[in-house]
């Protein structure tokens, strides 16, 4: 048998392995997502959980360069969460990965704890930037990117969207800087989960075709599945690491994935289950082993 | 005579020479701001934006995250109204390291008329929890406060304006953030501060900043030539306020006048009546732009119109002693 297809034999075995270990971490965090929310009485369950699986696969998934044991490492890559209200799906990843203790999971929203309602990158260590007020994260990830070329590091960095999010005027003009700027190192997600707060971002207002919008912007554009682990995992680790253009991936995801009656249902957006809804909810997501 | 938007270009020539970390953004106005000076000085650390001035701020953060000291300039009215929100979530909340460096303030803008005269971006910036505020009066404070922004970690607004001013602080004068600066004759900070008297020693303070801080020291000139007693400060640092010497002069002083090329409500004024009135409450009167917009005209037709000149701040000392 020729070494080359041993190999990518070998690295397909790697390849599902990783996802294994990546499906499990986004069943824990999906359950961390739902206590933390019911724990609060607030916040976004639909938007984290539709990102869930994204996180998962860029932290658990060896795709992110960090380093739990020093949140500031110079040449760590950045992740700008742009859609701030998902942060507990962030919080859930970096407590697992060991950015800070799992135990202040539950201090979400409340007073003086680091787990604000929407990102704080001055009270939480492995949170990049401050975020919450939409459409502004592309712009922040364009400036770390050009900061990283100059300081010529090789760290990458990725921004993560809704798709809502999309209609705010200064994504479009941070899309516009980073292909004008060549910004090779600079990767946007776009969860594109279909919804936002009033109803269908088809039927609110419309930022479709993104993929096409983005395209047209100078950005070299990827479809995949936000929801299947290894399609994202093959993608993510196959992305250059700095190309000649940034990158968009548009994901395609179910809002509230997961949570049975959150799917799809744009009621799940910020709203926290409560009583009943949170016992369903968790059994639905199912015991987790804490390993 | 130098603008103070020249002295700004000119000085961050200077701070790119010193130090590598300096980046210089702009949004399509560099020929009007200077900072096209340190663009054709350091091309590697400039950006042009583009007219997207969210965005610039955006870029701005995301380059003090990552450890550069960054300078953001466009012009007043659309770095603080266009990207208010961008300065105070993506800057501010951030505590990140951007200077937002601001040309074109207030009415000596001039033939553009009012809607490029910022007259309110004084009271927006100073209301963000932690942002530092300084309106410069001439060339030399100009350079002074670029450097001490640079010098400081944290986010800074810096007002500049158009037209030429005169050197009006004496020769050897430091401005520091946070600090005012006393300008009459033999009478200095620490003086102030330490005196204890049960008469008071002026019968007129003038606070100004800006292009009225000249004004301010004409109208206190033609006072003590009426034998009245007066004084006169650049309080250039509006954030932090020099609560140590204002409470001093205002202890000393029977009457205030504040001065700036602003609207009246939330600029320096404000700050010096929200201060004032809770430790040494004295009559203030404040002198700016009363609740209007601007409009077209020649700068120095127009700060007459407004009521803006050395003598509108007589007039406003006399009734001020009234009170
Ligand atoms: C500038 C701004 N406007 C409004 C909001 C309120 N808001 C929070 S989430 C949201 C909808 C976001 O929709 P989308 O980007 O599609 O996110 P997702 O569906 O992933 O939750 C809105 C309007 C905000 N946070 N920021
Ligand atoms: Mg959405």
């Amino acid at each position: 048998m020729p070494l080359t297809s041993c190999g990518n034999q070998a690295r397909e075995e790697d390849l599902s392995r990783t996802a294994g270990q990546v499906k499990d971490m986004a069943k824990v965090v999906r359950r961390h997502v739902i206590e933390m929310i019911g724990e609060a009485g607030s916040g976004h369950p639909g938007g984290s959980l539709s990102v869930t699986d994204i996180l998962s696969v860029l932290y658990f998934g060896g795709v992110l360069r960090v380093d739990p044991k020093n949140p500031s490492w110079p040449e760590r890559d950045r992740l700008v969460l742009s859609k701030g209200h998902s942060a507990p799906a962030l919080y859930a990843v970096l407590a697992e990965k060991g950015f800070f203790d799992k135990g202040i999971l539950p201090t979400l929203r409340k007073l003086g704890s680091p787990l604000q309602g929407h990102p704080d990158c001055r009270k939480t260590p492995g949170v990049d930037a401050s975020t919450g007020s939409l459409g502004q994260g592309l712009s922040i990830a364009v400036g770390m990117a050009l900061a990283t070329r100059l300081d010529g590091r090789d760290s990458r960095v990725w921004a993560i969207l809704g798709d809502g999010e999309c209609e705010e005027g200064q994504v479009w003009e941070a899309a516009m800087a980073a292909s004008h700027y060549k910004l090779g190192n600079l990767v946007a997600v776009v969860d594109h989960n279909g919804l936002q707060i009033d109803g269908p971002v088809a039927e609110v207002m419309s930022p479709e075709p993104i993929s096409a919008k983005f395209q047209s912007f100078g950005f070299e554009v990827h479809v995949v599945d936000g929801h299947d682990v290894e399609g994202l995992l093959r993608l993510f680790t196959s992305l250059p690491r700095n190309g000649e253009r940034p990158i968009c991936v548009v994901a395609d995801t179910i809002k509230g994935k997961g949570v049975g009656f959150m799917e799809g249902a744009v009621g799940w957006h910020g709203k926290a289950p409560k009583g009943e809804e949170l016992v369903r909810a968790l059994t639905e997501l199912g015991k987790v082993n804490e390993q | 005579m130098i603008a103070t938007r020249d002295a700004y270009g000119e000085a961050l020539v200077d701070l790119g020479k010193e130090n590598q970390n300096v980046v210089v953004l702009d949004a399509d106005l560099s020929a009007s701001t200077k900072t096209e000076k340190f663009k054709k000085a350091f091309p590697d650390r400039f950006f042009n934006v583009g007219i997207a001035e969210a965005n610039l701020m955006g870029i701005a953060a995301g380059l003090a995250l990552s450890g550069k000291t960054v300078f953001a300039s466009t012009f007043a009215v659309f770095a603080t109204g266009r990207a208010y929100d961008q300065i105070r979530q993506s800057i501010a909340y951030t505590k990140a390291n951007v200077k937002v460096v601001a040309s074109h303030a207030g009415l000596t803008v001039g033939p553009d008329g009012g809607s490029h005269q910022a007259l309110e971006d004084i009271a927006l910036m100073r209301a963000i929890p932690g942002m530092t505020v300084l309106v410069p009066c001439d060339g030399n404070e100009t350079k002074d406060a670029v450097e001490a922004a640079a010098a400081y970690d944290g986010p800074v607004y810096i007002r500049l304006g158009r037209e030429p001013v005169p050197f009006v602080l004496p020769e050897g004068t430091r401005f520091e953030i946070g600090k005012g600066i006393v300008l009459s004759p033999g009478v200095t900070r620490e003086d102030l501060l330490s005196k204890v008297s049960d008469e008071p020693l002026f019968d007129v303070a003038f606070i100004a900043c800006g292009v009225m801080v000249k004004a301010a020291l004409e109208a206190s000139e033609a006072l003590s030539r009426e034998g009245l007693k007066c004084l006169a400060a650049d309080f250039a640092s509006i954030k932090p306020l020099d609560e140590e010497l204002l409470h001093a002069i205002a202890r000393h002083s029977k009457a205030i006048v504040t001065a700036e090329e602003h609207n009246v409500i939330g600029g320096l004024g404000s700050a010096v009546c929200e201060s004032v009135c809770s430790l040494h409450p004295v009559p203030v009167k404040r002198v700016g732009v009363k609740d209007v917009f601007g409009q077209s005209g020649e700068a120095p037709e127009l700060l007459r119109a407004y009521g803006l000149t050395a003598g509108d701040l007589v007039s406003a000392a006399k009734e001020a002693l009234k009170l």
